[in-house]
């Protein structure tokens, strides 16, 4: 999937603000990382059709699929395939796990009613499940087994790309990592591609070979996952990279900054600026854009000069008015 | 301040939480970790006094100052909860009343906890301050405001309320990690100005680590593993703790490198 350009707006105001996304053919991991209100969901949405997008083209496998109609986009809606963040939520109540994973044969007419049930046995068995969950409804399986089922629904037609919001975000971390690690197995015994889109970048590094960093509907940083996370040098990458939470480490007090008189509009520079705590007047005026340093694209003016920066500072700022 | 000895927490028959020896200290952060099921939860509504509205059972005790907590009456917890021993809970947003502009919650809690009218202001003042929030947020209603600026505007309610304990009950699980950065900070920073006592939930040992001084690990209501969080989480004696190490998912651990 090739996405250029992307803008995508609610109510008249862009969310998303020009990106490009590549996803190559898997076996393959590409990471959306940011946090709440980066706009990686409505970037999710937008390539799944599911919301209208303003500019910009999204093609998968050379077809542009935003004019897609009729067949050509019944088999997009086969090929690509979305795992929501809450699993409670992605399942009807009535349904039971087997209408809920054949439901896909159904609509899209691809397996025959004989046969379903031997493709659910074994879809659930692929994803982890013990067959004796089939007659069983949403609200009597746990947390990880409900992401499981979305799991087993999504690769119900054999999909090319999965994209995953925040599979995990929703699950204890032993179940996480019980999820991560079917993620992983199905990228390689299927040879899946997906978007994994996530604010934690532990999950990200482990899943994904590069990674995207938003920040209010614009890139900051972009490269290879292990690039950005053992040397980021966005400013906001570090501090994303500083707030993961690791056992042994003892992290410095948060730099307080205040954003003072941030209220009175959006300055016409860097998005990040308010909340940088290396930004300069140069941040406030002139918006960056990405640029190559160091085997990755960046979009900061003092990309060069982060190391006056310690990895650590992650700004604690008073976002009443952000 | 805080000795909980033999806590039973039972529903009928049947015990989801055993807790033989947990002691809160002034100044310190006690953790408890534990995924869904391991009675961590039970523990903090037991230390409200709350257990009895989930139709549970308690035996044994918890002694606040020495002062047996387990037998006191609705009206008696009253005085205590809130006051003396706060909760911050998981969901912020739906802990705190929709129909009330912030500004008019929090001045009403005080007031309801016994702080003077001419005192109010002040102490809204303050408690906003060492969150970092501004005054501007009084205005807003719980669900004009974001899950973080939430979640410290709780913590700025029960430093106000001076509560000498603080039950934090997965305070920070549902935030994005910058956010739990900061709300794990504002809480360190509460412990340390006001000496608080705090009792910190999490299923997540890394989160545990960042704050909490000594660790106790739970299991189907069972205590595990219990020490010094330095000790417990460097060099684990149990199985199930390891377990539960090895899932924090880490950076540069692998998986593509």
């Amino acid at each position: 999937m090739s996405v250029a350009g992307l803008r995508v707006a609610y109510g008249g105001a862009d969310v998303v603000h020009g990106i490009d996304v590549e996803v190559p053919s898997g076996p393959y991991g590409v990471g959306l990382i940011g946090e709440s209100g980066s706009g990686k969901t409505t970037i999710a949405r937008a390539l799944l059709k599911l919301h209208p997008v303003s500019a910009g083209s999204v093609t998968f496998d050379g077809t542009d699929v935003l004019s897609m109609r009729g067949s050509s986009l019944s088999q997009y809606r086969r090929d690509v395939q979305m795992v929501f963040q809450d699993g409670d939520g992605a399942l009807d109540p009535r349904m039971s796990v087997f209408s809920t994973v054949s439901e896909p044969f159904v609509v899209h007419r691809t397996v025959p009613r004989a046969q379903r049930r031997e493709r659910v046995a074994e879809l659930l068995d692929e994803v982890g499940l013990p067959i004796d969950v089939i007659g069983r409804y949403p609200h009597q399986l746990s947390g990880g087994m409900r992401q499981r089922v979305v799991i087993a629904r999504a690769l119900a037609l054999t999909p090319r790309l999965l994209v995953l919001d925040e599979p995990t975000s929703a699950l204890d971390v032993t179940v996480q990592e019980r999820v991560l690690q079917l993620i992983e197995r199905l990228r390689d015994e299927r040879g899946l591609a997906y978007l994994l889109i996530s604010h934690n970048l532990a999950v990200v590094d482990r899943l994904c070979e590069s990674s995207i960093v938003l920040y209010r509907g614009q890139v900051m940083e972009r490269g290879s996952t292990a690039t950005l996370l053992s040397r980021p040098l966005h400013p906001y990458t570090r501090a994303l990279r500083s707030a993961v939470p690791e056992i042994g480490v003892t992290r410095p007090p948060l730099t307080r900054i205040s954003t003072g008189s941030s209220t009175s509009g959006r300055s016409t520079g860097c998005a990040y600026a308010e909340r940088c705590p290396i930004a300069v007047e140069r941040c406030r005026v002139e918006p960056p854009s990405l640029r190559v340093v160091e085997g990755r694209d960046v979009a900061c003016h003092r990309a060069e000069d982060s190391d006056d920066l310690a990895l650590t500072v992650h700004p604690l700022v008073d976002r009443t008015d952000l | 301040m805080i000795q909980v000895r033999d806590l039973r927490i039972q529903y009928g028959d049947r015990v989801v939480a055993h807790v033989p020896e947990l002691d809160l200290e002034p100044g310190t952060v006690t953790g408890i970790a534990g995924e869904s099921g391991s009675g961590k939860s039970q523990t903090a509504l037991a230390l409200m006094g709350l257990s009895s509205y989930a139709g549970a059972t308690v035996t044994g005790s918890i002694t606040l100052d020495g002062v047996e907590l387990t037998t006191k009456s609705p009206k008696q917890w009253r005085q205590i909860r809130g006051r003396r021993i706060a909760m911050i809970m998981q969901s912020p947003r739906a802990a705190l009343n929709p129909t009330l502009k912030l500004g008019v919650l929090f001045s009403r809690t005080l007031r309801l906890h016994g702080v003077t009218r001419s005192e109010v202001g002040e102490r809204m003042r303050s408690a906003l301050d060492e969150v970092v929030l501004s005054g501007d947020i009084l205005d807003r209603y719980p669900h004009q405001v974001s899950g973080g600026q939430a979640q410290r505007f709780a913590i700025a309610l029960v430093s106000a309320l001076r509560a000498e304990v603080v039950i934090a009950d997965e305070p920070t699980s549902a935030l994005d990690v910058t956010v739990q950065s900061e709300v794990i900070e504002v809480l360190r920073e509460l412990r340390d100005r006001h000496g608080t006592a705090m009792l910190f939930i999490s299923h997540d040992l890394a989160v545990i680590s960042e704050l909490a001084d000594s660790v106790t690990v739970m299991r189907q209501g069972v205590v595990v593993e219990q020490g010094p969080t330095s000790e417990v989480l460097g060099s684990p004696r149990e199985e199930y703790t390891r377990a539960l190490l090895a899932a924090v998912p880490i950076i540069g651990k692998g998986g593509q490198s």
